[in-house]
């Protein structure tokens, strides 16, 4: 038994290893998208282009904008008198926020009345805005009992703290989903390309014909891909540290427990892939289809799954990438152990040991 | 169990009775029954379609039966595939090397599915890379093998766990002549060792040097004997080979004449088939009348062809209208 699955894997990994292409994409694709998500697909928002509109001219409304531009978040692009160029700004993209403070703001604060600002935002881009929303609220915040020359003491004060990722860097938040994506790659089409080869290449019928068994043969071609997607991930993990400081807090036990308990489901689905599909263009679609796109879209990845419509909440939890992601979350940010994410575990658990069990019966039925 | 045939004496390493395998309504093969000898080389004939396929991979326990029974080494054919597995080689219709492995890593692989390693291995792989010549090659991709060595090399792999049995299923298709002729000493070799060799060909030459041959035609199987008892369904000369200007329309000329029981065309000749010797002055009557001169008449030792022909023919007159 043994043998004839190291003469599967030995073999699988000398085809790997003239297969440039497969091989790139394996463990060259990490690094492109860690890359392209960590520096591109940031929700983060530094020097924010402000186009300010001052109608008080005061040395009241000196000290708003002032306070603005120290915060080091924003940046002034534009002085404007009035605020219907705002619009024009905001529309072409110069300016991603306005600061309006109107005429009578001065002797508002004069007089101690309620005293308003206008900020104008591009919401086009939801998360981005948020953020800066954050910013000019806690900037306002702070300036205001300077302005009114009082002390504010309100009996209960918010004081924000961000545990884990202190500075909300959502190249953080995005590293876990992106070593979910990268073994979800590996795992599930790499596996059922290796399989629909030897149906297409017709060396299928011959190794039908020997004493390897089905599940030799499964167990043989997966190992292979095990070890390139536990590569890849551990590369991704050590570039994400190198190039993003992000940190793994927890444990790497449990980190490489949960990632195999991960692959060995992406593994089977691969195979039971190669079990429908004949060719493989087939077998490449139904894999991006499958489990790339799921894991892209549904998992928590890049859209929180609270904030999805409720049909596609109920969807994302039979994507394996939801429980692996969460559970990385934990361990990797918070660097906690399994009595917090037991239960993501657990639905990993049964996802791998459904889908190995089906691809295994298929296999033996359709081999 | 015992059926009086020609093997009786000697033991016997395949049999089939009655076996059957049916594609939904499709018969592909029906009710086939016979039995090969150690160190025999037993040729299944047949024209594409015809059943040859699918009864090796139901001998291989590669497609189970629909009915009859099969034994390979003595395990039945649909219980005990595991057992057979072990005991046989087989070369597929289609190539069966890794392309992008060199030979030496094709053989390591195919002689690891047999679990054999170490010496064992390294005397096996030794023996396969010098009977298929690549001595000097062993470090190649097969990819940049010609057609004749990887042949000769699937071979090798099929039989590095020296197999008492082995199935051969086309395996010179698309070889040239000279590399399929290597081929056939090949076998002599293995056949002369106590081997044997089951081997599917639609070359009739290839036929030829078979110690026995079935001719399977539409499923069944319509003649089993060795290749002079075949031949011996025509009475001596009586397959004339004409040589003539327009053979295609002498063949239409000599078609349902008195004493012509069947006319093919051979390439550029034909094989005319008479009932006795002494039609041949008849035939060339007909060929004189019909303006085919100058033609050539002669008796000829008939062509495994020609008795595939036969064979057909008769077998669906029997079937009838």
């Amino acid at each position: 038994m043994i043998r004839r699955v190291l003469a599967v894997t030995v073999k699988e990994l000398l085809q790997l290893r003239r297969d440039w292409r497969t091989l790139f994409a394996l463990l060259g694709m990490p690094v492109v998208l860690l890359l392209i998500y960590g520096f591109a697909l940031s929700f983060d928002a530094q020097d924010i282009r402000l186009a300010v509109v001052d109608q008080s001219r005061s040395a009241e409304s000196r000290k708003v904008i002032e306070a603005f531009l120290r915060s080091g978040y924003f940046v002034r692009v534009a002085t404007l008198d009035d605020t219907r160029e705002l619009d024009g700004l905001i529309d072409t993209g110069r300016a991603q926020a306005g600061l309006v403070i109107e005429g009578g703001f001065a002797a508002d604060v004069a007089a101690r009345r309620r005293a308003s600002i206008q900020f104008v935002l591009d919401g086009s881009d939801s998360q981005t805005a948020s953020t800066i929303l954050g910013y000019a609220r806690q900037i306002v915040a702070a300036t205001t009992p300077d302005l009114f020359e009082i002390e504010l003491e309100p009996p209960i004060a918010a004081a924000p703290v961000v545990w884990y990722n202190p500075n909300l860097t959502s190249s953080i938040f995005l590293v876990p989903g992106l070593v979910a994506f990268i073994l979800m790659i590996t795992s599930v089409i790499a596996t059922a390309l290796a399989v629909v080869r030897e149906k297409e290449r017709g060396t299928m019928e011959s190794l039908r014909a020997t004493p390897l068994k089905a599940i030799e043969l499964l167990i043989g071609k997966t190992l292979p891909y095990l070890l390139v997607g536990s590569v890849a991930a551990a590369g991704s993990l050590t570039l994400a540290w190198l190039l993003f400081e992000v940190p793994i807090r927890g444990s790497i036990v449990w980190l490489a427990a949960l990632t195999v308990l991960f692959l060995a489901g992406g593994l089977g689905w691969g195979v039971l892939i190669s079990t429908i599909a004949e060719t493989q263009q087939v077998a490449f679609q139904l894999g991006i289809l499958s489990s790339m796109l799921p894991t892209l879209l549904l998992s928590g990845f890049v859209f929180p799954i609270s904030s999805m419509p409720p049909a596609l909440q109920v969807i994302s939890h039979i994507v394996p990438a939801r429980y692996f992601i969460a559970a990385l979350r934990e361990v990797v940010l918070k660097g906690v152990g399994p009595e917090v994410w037991w239960n993501d575990a657990l639905a990993l658990v049964a996802y791998g040991a459904v889908v190995l069990l089906i691809a295994t019966a298929r296999t033996v039925r359709s081999l | 169990m015992t059926e009086p045939a020609f093997v009786a004496d000697t033991e016997v390493v395949v049999s089939a009775r009655d076996l059957t395998r049916s594609f939904g309504a499709f018969v592909a093969v029906d009710r086939v029954s016979f039995e090969v000898a150690r160190g025999e080389i037993f040729g299944f004939l047949g024209s594409n379609g015809a059943g040859k396929t699918t009864t090796i991979r139901m001998l291989c326990g590669l497609l189970a039966p629909t009915s009859g029974s099969g034994t390979v080494a003595g395990f039945d054919v649909a219980s005990q595939a595991d057992r057979i597995k072990t005991r046989i080689g087989y070369m597929s219709q289609r190539f069966s090397l890794y392309a992008d492995l060199t030979v030496d890593e094709n053989l390591r692989f195919w002689g690891g599915t047999y679990r054999l390693w170490g010496r064992e291995l390294d005397r096996r792989r030794r023996w396969a890379i010098e009977v298929a010549g690549l001595e000097e090659r062993h470090n190649a991709l097969v990819r940049d093998l010609p057609g004749g060595f990887r042949q000769r090399l699937a071979l090798g792999c099929a039989l590095l766990h020296e197999p008492p049995v082995v199935f051969l299923d086309e395996p010179t298709g698309g070889v040239d002549p000279e590399a399929r002729r290597r081929f056939w000493d090949l076998i002599d070799d293995l056949v002369a060792g106590g081997t044997t060799v089951f081997v599917t060909t639609h070359y009739m030459d290839e036929a030829e040097r078979c110690h026995r041959v079935a001719l399977m035609h539409a499923g069944t199987l319509l003649a089993l004997d060795t290749v002079p008892a075949l031949k011996a369904v025509f009475p001596t000369d009586c397959v004339l080979a004409v040589s003539c200007p327009r053979p295609a329309d002498a063949m239409d000329n000599l078609e349902g004449a008195t004493g012509v029981d069947d006319v093919s065309l051979f390439g550029d000749r034909l094989h005319v088939v008479v009932d006795r010797p002494q039609r041949i002055a008849d035939v060339e009557a007909i060929l004189t009348t019909g303006g085919f001169a100058p033609f050539e008449v002669a008796a000829v030792r008939p062509s495994l062809e020609d008795v595939f022909i036969k064979v057909i023919r008769d077998a669906e007159a029997e079937a009838g209208p």
